[in-house]
């Protein structure tokens, strides 16, 4: 199902798909503190603003911004009892689907779904086709970088990033280095993650190039909304997200090492136990693909098959959601139950491609994220279409000092860590915490980054009494293989509780639908 | 498909027809412990193979019949409990999510969150029956949605092996056992008829009407003893099941091209309980015919293991 709307615009010369993720593998993560205000880098400028841009509410002079006008519509004409009858329809539909999130190591059957909120997050057309340019750029400069890093390292050689910053990175991986990947792509599926802070400023917080998760949910999300308010459909052109499945597959196979004209994919899973496992299921499963644990694969004359019924089975391409460490016992962690013994000397022998390649990890952290903007100006030449969040980098004498004179107006970030564990929210943290925490920082100045405090926009939400704003963000999903794709929107996240900015869904975060409207209706009049 | 699916889905079908042969045998048994004697409860964990460990379980409580009961239904450490049952079930089923449809899916979750919902309040207040006809009704649901949804292809074979096997090998447990402690010396001539009792055999499988309408007679115990063993037309006995497991082998041979040693088996065995006469069967003896059977039915089900990989 291709929408019409990419038809309509030919500059973009990609087609359109909404990429959003969820929690997961590495959705885990404090997305950010929204506070009153935002400082930008070297104090060159400090806009004050006493609260935070709503989506739906901060037109000019308070008025409904044009995207969200059938939205608000809506919300005005349908009844209390309505509302509340709806959100039980949705709680009940998520748990007899099976859709639920269960932290890693729970006992098995302790699940609980995310809560869906059913008010949609909006994006007008012309902001979304500003995202989709900076979110195609962004991911090819960092597949070039990925290339590179496991290459010859020009970028290192041209002083742009220092070599040792991918070398002595804790997620490079040696064996990985030399291999010349089909479309020289490493990050098959990226999870992008935004921020907006005003009407035209958003902010890539953060790159997922690892095993980004969520995108179930951005599938799901858009089903239970059209079972639930197709009246709102009717009332303004949604651009569709089905065809993410489709696509997904598409680039999978367009990465297989062998010239087979239907390539044998298969999707390899930790299991059951994971917390992203609906996802897992559900993803083979539209697809039209195995589900496999590493126990139903092996290694044979350096060939992996599956053990079918009717005899072995060559697989060709394997989108993993397992990690780096765990893939193959013989390689890496000897421990590991959830991989392939032999699996990686498969991969260096070029009869098998895994997805996302091996050691992205150097890609991703949140110290390589601060060269991200150098990568898009060396490997394309262009300057980026979205900005990083300004990083101070605290292995830098100057910022590190720049850093610890402003600790209680800055949030301090590990640069390996997730899930909001290990940072400090200065705004939010007494004087003992900040304390505690300069301690720690200077012990290793080397482990974290510092960013200012933004104010997450805001998105109309409901909650125990009524409808309130509360703070999102947004993970598109980009897909490269032969092309590169992404499905209009992405996955909204929302931090439930009031003030908050943490998303995470094991911290209080719940979902939206994200909608990304067909041209036509302008962000702003 | 995998062989992995394979062994998911025989064994759900396997756990949730066990559940639903233990919900009615239970029923059966209260009913039963309702008119008459008080040997039930013992004779029921006969069924289950499980004196041993009813028996260690009944030190601890003091109850008869109700401690068994909950022994069979919400005790968590019995692998054969309905509740763990289901759990069972649900569990290969959430790992085969891809390869069974949302209907089936659906179903079965849903009778699974109802269990959990009830198990959590106050034990003691727990409707016991209520639960048990819930998993009786559901698991003829989840049967249903699998007949009715499910793709004909391997994967729907293996869950009909799985779920027949069982079932044959549940009807005959429960023959078995009744007989002998109906009739201790195998005969079936009666000095005197236990009506109740005999109905009550029939109720397990839930054939009390059916045979009525097969026979159209009083209750009798050969004829009991052939309703449940050789009769083709009824949907819980032991040729019919066979049967099905029979038909199932032939499909995955067909799609496999291969034929083996549990092919060989199952065509044995279906072959034995169609031509078998019913007084064949008391000639040879009751007890030793069906323990044949049952022994064949366990080294059919380690052969389908081998044959497909599924260990």
């Amino acid at each position: 199902m291709s929408s019409s709307a990419d038809a309509r615009d030919p500059s973009v010369g990609v087609r359109r798909r909404h990429l959003p993720s969820f929690a997961g593998e590495e959705s885990l993560r404090f997305v950010g503190p929204s506070i009153a205000y935002i400082v930008i880098r070297q104090g060159v400028k400090c806009r004050m603003a006493s609260k935070a841009f709503d989506e739906m509410n901060s037109g000019a002079a308070d008025a409904v911004r044009a995207p969200y006008r059938a939205v608000a519509n809506w919300l005005a004409q349908t009844s209390p009892e309505k509302v509340a009858a709806t959100r039980h329809e949705v709680d009940v539909f998520y748990r007899r689907h099976g859709i639920t999130f269960g932290a890693y190591g729970a006992v098995d059957g302790a699940e609980s779904t995310i809560p869906f909120d059913i008010i949609p997050r909006v994006i007008a057309w012309d902001e979304w086709e500003h995202l989709h340019k900076g979110l195609v750029q962004r991911v090819r400069a960092l597949n070039a970088f990925l290339a590179d890093a496991y290459g010859e390292r020009e970028i290192c050689r041209a002083g742009v990033i220092p070599e040792q910053q991918v070398l002595m990175n804790a997620e490079f991986v040696a064996m990985a280095q030399g291999l010349e990947l089909p479309g020289g792509v490493h990050a098959h599926i990226a999870g992008i993650d935004l921020v907006r802070v005003g009407e035209k400023d958003f902010y890539v917080l953060e790159d997922n190039v690892r095993t980004p998760s969520g995108v179930s949910y951005v599938l799901e999300n858009r089903e239970v909304m059209m079972r639930l308010a197709p009246e709102l459909f009717s009332a303004m052109r949604v651009l569709p997200v089905a065809d993410y499945t489709e696509e997904l597959l598409a680039t999978l196979r367009s990465v297989s090492f062998s010239d087979d004209a239907e390539p044998n994919v298969v999707l390899l899973t930790p299991g059951h136990y994971n917390s992203a496992y609906f996802e897992h299921a559900f993803l083979a499963d539209e697809m039209g693909i195995e589900l496999v644990k590493g126990s139903d694969l092996f290694v044979d004359e350096g060939r992996v098959y599956m053990r079918t019924p009717r005899g072995p089975q060559r697989v060709d391409v394997i989108y993993r959601r397992v990690d780096d460490g765990f893939l193959d016992p013989l390689a890496m962690r000897p421990d590991s139950f959830l991989g392939v013994a032999g699996l990686l000397g498969a991969l260096r022998a070029g009869r098998v491609n895994i997805v996302n390649a091996l050691g992205n990890g150097v890609a991703d952290d949140k110290s390589t994220y601060t060269y991200v903007p150098e990568m898009v100006r060396f490997y394309l030449g262009d300057e980026p279409i979205l900005a990083n969040v300004p990083t101070w980098r605290c292995d830098r004498a100057d910022d590190f000092k720049y850093v610890l004179d402003r600790l209680p107006e800055l949030v301090v970030k590990e640069i390996h860590g997730s899930g909001g564990k290990g940072m400090l929210v200065g705004p939010t943290s007494s004087k003992a915490e900040i304390e505690e925490f300069t301690t720690l920082l200077k012990a290793r100045p080397d482990n974290y980054i510092a960013q200012p405090t933004l104010a997450l926009s805001t998105c109309p939400t409901f909650v125990g009494q009524g409808v309130a704003p509360r703070h999102v963000d947004l993970r598109p999903f980009v897909l490269s293989g032969r092309k590169t794709t992404i499905i209009p929107g992405g996955l909204t996240r929302v931090a439930l509780k009031e003030g908050s900015l943490v998303v995470n869904s094991s911290q209080g975060g719940g979902t939206k639908d994200t909608w990304v409207l067909a041209p036509g209706v302008a962000a702003s009049d | 498909m995998l062989s992995s699916t394979a062994k998911n889905l025989y064994w759900m079908g396997r756990y949730l027809q066990r559940a639903k042969s233990t919900a009615r045998l239970i029923e059966a048994t209260q009913r039963m412990a309702l008119q008459s004697r008080g040997e039930e409860a013992a004779g029921v964990a006969l069924i289950f193979g499980m004196e041993d460990e009813f028996r260690q379980q009944q030190q601890q409580s003091s109850g008869r019949l109700p401690s068994l009961i909950d022994f069979l239904v919400i005790d968590e450490n019995n692998p054969s409990s309905l509740v763990s049952s289901i759990g069972a079930a649900r569990r290969n089923a959430r790992e085969e999510r891809n390869n069974i449809t949302v209907d089936v899916w659906e179903s079965l979750n849903g009778l699974w969150l109802e269990l959990s919902e009830r198990l959590r309040g106050n034990r003691a207040l727990l409707d016991r029956g209520a639960l048990i006809e819930s998993v009786k009704k559901q698991a003829v649901m989840i049967f249903g949605a699998a007949q009715v949804t499910l793709l004909r292809d391997e994967a729907y074979n293996f869950l009909q092996l799985g779920a027949f096997l069982e079932r044959a090998d549940n009807t005959a447990r429960i023959l078995d056992v009744k007989f002998h402690v109906l009739r201790p010396d195998g005969s079936p001539h009666a000095q005197e008829l236990d009506y109740f009792a005999w109905s009550e055999v029939l109720a397990c499988i839930g054939a009390v009407r059916t045979y009525r309408r097969i026979y159209r007679s009083a209750l009798d115990p050969t004829k009991v003893a052939e309703l449940m063993m050789l009769r083709r037309d009824v949907p819980r006995s032991v040729h019919h099941c066979l049967r099905m497991v029979d038909l199932s082998m032939r499909e995955l041979a067909e799609a496999y091209g291969a034929r083996g040693e549990a092919d060989r088996l199952a065509g044995e065995l279906h072959a034995r309980l169609r031509y078998t006469r019913i007084d064949q069967v008391f000639e040879m003896g009751l007890n030793k015919f069906l323990g044949g059977v049952r022994g064949n039915i366990a080294t059919l089900s380690d052969e389908i293991g081998r044959q497909f990989l599924l260990d």
